[in-house]
């Protein structure tokens, strides 16, 4: 790979931090580009992210995560409209069994009220579950925020990479930093097979991997602490369990083990929260599972193992210092954002601003675009449409009559359009669209999704990937073991 | 389980019967004269296949062959009849290396005598053309 | 507005249960029968089902699964009032029967029918359900995804394969596999004993010398991006594996044909009550759901292990369909099924369902129904009234058992009249 162009801005990493700092760059008279090491932006935590939108009342007032998350919460509704990307105010519950609890409860309102958290109330068990039916008997008080919500948070990042890139940012994928080096005409950032970047300013933006880039600009920073959370899916058929997030009182560690309604319309239920030696530990346990059910189920009792459809794991970029983290080196002109844990995904919009601040004052010009567009074009969700939408919507593309997943109803139409908007693995296309993530969990479309992703890239079905490099779903064509010699069946 | 004795006084085997979905428990006891006796069967399909299974064990193949101009790369093949058992991966060697144009009807001859076994390959579906198919 | 289009019986599925349906639906008089298939071609997961065994009991031949097929398809094609929209997804049906279905070409299709026929099929078991820790790589697939790939598509997943559960597909898939040159490593099944027919474990596994893992799960799944292993452990009475048993093997794919489950959420739109037992409707033996004039036949209804047996129901359902229809048409008000004169049918010891689930007083009808686990001899009867005797009785194997006039002689002798509840039982005998 040659030498790209000389940028203004190089962000390091396409989470959802990563991706909204380049879409805030990408409102001024400024060249940015992405780097991303998967093949898809939003690969990372992000994609394991429970996908809450927190109120801001579980950080301790004037840390940065209870001024960001408040602050991002609230830019959210005006985001996801301009960027069509699913978000909902179901409210959130935190709720208390024993008199010890309440009084956690008490704290964390007062704390609410103190972080500017905005309508929050204590209700008694039984007004609770009047709101939640199925909230377990043994809950005694609930601390209910109307501003909690839920969002998707992979469809979020890389709605951002698109709206950053159609007003003129440029996104790499699959490129893994491996070296940064800083002359008298800024920096070279060096891939792993060999690609170079040239900017004046960088972000580095790697989440579980932001501290070994910042060591790679010479900074001498605390490891970041690799914390697993493995979730788990329910059929839609107990979707409506409950409206609102369920969250228990917290532990030291993390916010608990939790009930999550999704966008998509399954109940989630988890994050474990185990420290990991390593950053590549993405398996699932019995021991996990075995853990969230009993915890949920605590929560509200009828979640079933046998209602689960899925089962993931993420790692979260634990901070040692329990707060988000903003390093510079290079007299500000390299900002590193290490610790970005919950709640990062809400304080994302928040911390792009912020980040964008701080490049302003280290010298970047901000100019804003006189033609910025923040709107993306508008996402057809063929399932959500009403008749005559529908019937209008195949009249313009027959392609949106073929419906490929079934569980999910989601048509071939809508599988081009995610292609055309940068996926281009099958994950990419399942995350995108909701295709592969019902019940039968891609039995039937996986086929036809490899067929449509072949056919819009120009590629072999043999160059199809679940989720990038090394991850291909077919060996080799039919009768290719046959041939030459070496089949011994 | 299709389970092997051998002993000095002829050769005894236990297998499951595949004619048909019943899946009979066969026995075969061949005597130190080379005489068979089989049980286990309910019909004379189930004896003759226990006698072929010690003698001369057959199988139809299904499988497939490449298929040019037509909606799929593949087209569903069958023997016409039962093939020697040994022959399997062989008979499997020699279709890798056949392709046939659409349009096919079923049971269309795809390679007659197959490695001179007297037995044909057969089309088992339609294949309808299809100009510009991959 | 768009138009609706009105039909006598509208078949969703054009599979071995819907094209059997279809064809049976005009026998009875039926003047037009549509069939709404999602496919581009009729003949559903047959078609992929390239291996024989099919037909031995309606045709005395061993077809292949497209073979089948095509002892219909043309007939359906011949038959100019039998309707057939390919390409067509349905997307709702109402308890009035009115279908909303989408086309290509034609955009949003309403249709009305006076009888539907379900036969929309079933799907496979996923990992997702079964929760096996790990990672999760690219190499995992269920048997009938990898079939699809394999016989239809025209690419092979992976090259050393290890199988869990053993399932017909899975067993015809080892076979497969093996056949086309890659390396099947084993098939692990949690039960004692095998879950598909005793001729598969025969004919695909013995043939080819793979191993089969009773008593066994997949415990771990390794490999990162793609699989590059299974630990696989043997269970205990309660399926918790044992420490100490785990074994590696080296694999880049893993098959999963860990059991089939009624495709029923199209049903459910028309609140159609389904049967927790089989997943399917529950019905009478005019195969009519509780939703009067809604009929269900084939793996909607039940997953059967033989297409026969499919064909067969099909056709009961196709008849009554028609036979409902005409007599909407004969009074539109429309008359419904005297339920009053039923029993509800349930099943006893060592039964894992029965079908119908509900009978008309002295019908004389087929009971279809799968023992809980293998036995060698039984004895089958209905409320203490024996129906018949079996030996070798595995749950892989579906029974069918005729319900006669003197049984119910002998029921209506002990007082069962409709509206009670008859039990099915399997006891074990000499």
């Amino acid at each position: 790979m040659g030498e790209r162009t000389q940028y203004d801005v190089v962000v390091i990493g396409g989470g959802v931090v990563g991706t909204a700092v380049l879409r805030t760059l990408s409102r001024y008279q400024l060249k940015a580009a992405l780097l991303e090491k998967e093949a898809e932006v939003g690969w990372g935590a992000t994609k394991a992210n429970s996908g809450i939108v927190h109120a801001g009342f579980h950080n301790k007032p004037g840390s940065w995560m209870a001024r960001l998350c408040v602050a991002g919460n609230r830019m959210y509704d005006q985001l996801c409209d301009e960027l069509d990307v699913p978000f909902q105010r179901n409210g959130l519950m935190m709720v208390a069994r024993t008199p010890e609890e309440e009084q956690i409860l008490r704290r964390f309102y007062q704390q609410g009220l103190d972080n500017g958290v905005p309508g929050m109330e204590l209700l008694d068990g039984d007004t609770a579950r009047r709101l939640e039916p199925n909230l377990s008997g043994e809950i005694t008080m609930v601390l209910r925020a109307a501003s909690g919500g839920i969002v998707a948070p992979f469809a979020l990042a890389h709605a951002q990479a698109e709206n950053a890139a159609a007003n003129g940012a440029d996104v790499y994928t699959e490129v893994a930093v491996t070296g940064i080096s800083c002359g008298d005409d800024g920096f070279t950032i060096t891939s792993q097979d060999g690609g170079t970047w040239k900017a004046k300013y960088i972000v580095n933006a790697a989440g579980l991997f932001a501290d070994d880039v910042a060591r790679m600009c010479g900074l001498d920073v605390p490891s970041l602490i690799p914390r697993k959370g493995e979730e788990y899916i329910l059929d839609q058929r107990v979707g409506d369990l409950v409206k609102h997030t369920i969250f228990p009182v917290p532990t030291p560690k993390s916010k608990g083990i939790l009930v999550i309604p999704t966008v998509g319309g399954n109940i989630m239920i988890g994050p474990t929260a185990l420290e990991m030696p390593r950053k590549d530990d993405l398996s699932t346990t019995a021991a996990g599972l075995d853990e969230i059910l009993a915890f949920t189920q605590r929560l509200v009792p009828k979640i079933q193992r046998r209602d689960i459809i899925a089962a993931f794991a993420g790692l979260r970029a634990g901070s040692p210092t329990g707060d988000f983290i903003f390093e510079t080196s290079h007299s500000g002109r390299a900002v590193h954002l290490l610790g970005i844990e919950s709640p990062g995904l809400t304080a994302s919009p928040a911390i792009a601003e912020h980040v964008a601040e701080m490049l302003a004052e280290a010298g970047l010009e901000l100019m804003p675009k006189p033609d910025f567009n923040p709107r993306r074009p508008r996402v057809i969700r063929f399932k959500k449409l009403s008749d005559e939408e529908k019937e209008e919507v195949i009249k313009r593309d027959p392609l949106y009559a073929h419906v490929v997943c079934r569980c999910e109803t989601v048509t071939e139409g809508e599988i081009v359009d995610a292609v055309r908007r940068g996926a281009r693995t099958v994950d990419g296309v399942k995350f995108l669209t909701r295709a592969g993530m019902g019940r039968c969990q891609g039995g039937f479309c996986t086929p036809y999704v490899v067929r449509i992703l072949a056919r819009e890239l120009g590629v072999s079905p043999l160059e199809i990937t679940k989720r990038g490099r090394n991850t291909e779903l077919l060996a080799a064509e039919a009768k290719a073991f046959l041939k030459g010699g070496e089949a011994d069946a | 389980m299709a389970i092997d004795t051998q002993t000095d006084q002829g050769f005894y085997r236990r297998m499951t019967c595949i004619v048909c979905p019943t899946g009979c428990l066969l026995e075969v006891r061949k005597d130190a004269d080379g005489k068979l006796s089989i049980t286990g069967f309910q019909c004379r399909r189930g004896e003759m296949y226990a006698e072929n299974e010690v003698l001369n064990p057959k199988r139809v193949l299904t499988t497939t062959v490449r298929i040019r101009n037509a909606s799929l790369p593949l087209l569903p093949v069958r023997t016409s009849d039962a093939i020697p058992k040994e022959l399997l991966a062989e008979a499997m060697r020699v279709l890798a290396q056949v392709e046939v144009t659409a349009p096919v009807k079923t049971g269309d001859a795809i390679l007659a005598n197959l490695l001179d076994t007297g037995v044909d390959v057969i089309a088992s579906r339609d294949m309808k053309r299809i100009d510009g198919a991959a | 507005m768009r138009s609706i289009r009105y039909t006598d019986v509208a078949v969703i599925g054009g599979g071995p249960a819907g094209l059997a349906a279809a064809l049976a639906a005009r026998r009875a008089g039926a003047e037009h029968v549509t069939i709404l298939e999602r496919n581009h071609e009729l003949g559903g997961i047959l078609q992929q089902c390239i291996h024989n065994g099919f037909g031995l009991h309606r045709f005395k031949e061993e077809l292949t699964g497209p073979e089948y097929a095509y002892r219909f398809i043309p007939q359906v094609e011949a038959d100019p009032n039998i309707h057939v929209y390919l390409n067509t997804m349905v997307l709702s049906l109402t308890p009035t029967k009115e279908i909303t279905a989408i086309h290509p070409d034609h955009g949003l299709v309403k249709l009305k029918a006076k009888a539907v026929v379900l036969a929309m099929g079933c799907r496979e078991r996923t990992r997702g359900a079964l929760t096996i820790p790990g990672t999760r790589p690219a190499g995992i697939y269920t048997a009938g995804t990898a079939q699809r790939f394999v016989n239809m598509e025209g690419y092979m997943p992976g090259k050393r394969v290890v199988i869990l559960g053993s399932g017909d597909i899975g067993l015809i898939m080892a076979r497969r596999f093996t056949l086309e040159g890659a390396k099947v490593e084993a098939v692990v099944e949690i039960m004692p004993y095998p879950a598909g027919l005793a001729r598969n474990i025969a004919q695909c596994l013995e043939d080819f010398n793979i191993p089969l893992y009773l008593s066994s799960t997949v415990t771990m799944i390794h490999g990162k991006d793609r699989v590059e292993g299974v630990t696989v452990s043997q269970v205990d009475d309660n399926w918790c594996p044992i420490a100490g048993t785990e074994r590696y093997i080296p694999c880049d794919t893993l098959l999963l044909s860990v059991g089939l489950i009624p495709e029923n959420e199209l049903s459910q739109t028309a609140g159609v009550p389904l049967d927790p037992r089989t997943g399917g409707p529950v019905v009478d033996e005019k195969r009519e759901t509780l939703v009067s004039g809604i009929f269900a036949c084939g793996n909607v209804l039940h997953v059967h292990d033989l297409v026969d047996y499919v064909s067969e129901e099909a056709e009961i359902a196709g008849e009554e369909a028609a036979r409902h229809a005409l007599r909407e048409t004969a009074d539109e008000a429309g008359s419904g099924r005297d339920g009053g004169q039923q029993l509800a049918l349930k099943p006893g010891s060592n039964l894992r369902y029965v079908l119908p689930q509900r009978i008309t007083a002295g019908a004389e009808v087929d009971l279809y129904m799968r023992v809980s686990h293998p036995m060698d001899a039984v004895t089958l009867t209905l409320s203490g009234v024996t129906l018949a005797k079996k030996r070798q009785v595995r749950p892989s194997e579906m029974l069918k058992i005729r319900l006669k006039a003197q049984h119910w002689e002998s029921l209506f002798q002990a007082g069962k009249a409709p509206g009670q509840e008859l039990l099915v039982a399997a006891e074990p005998s000499a």
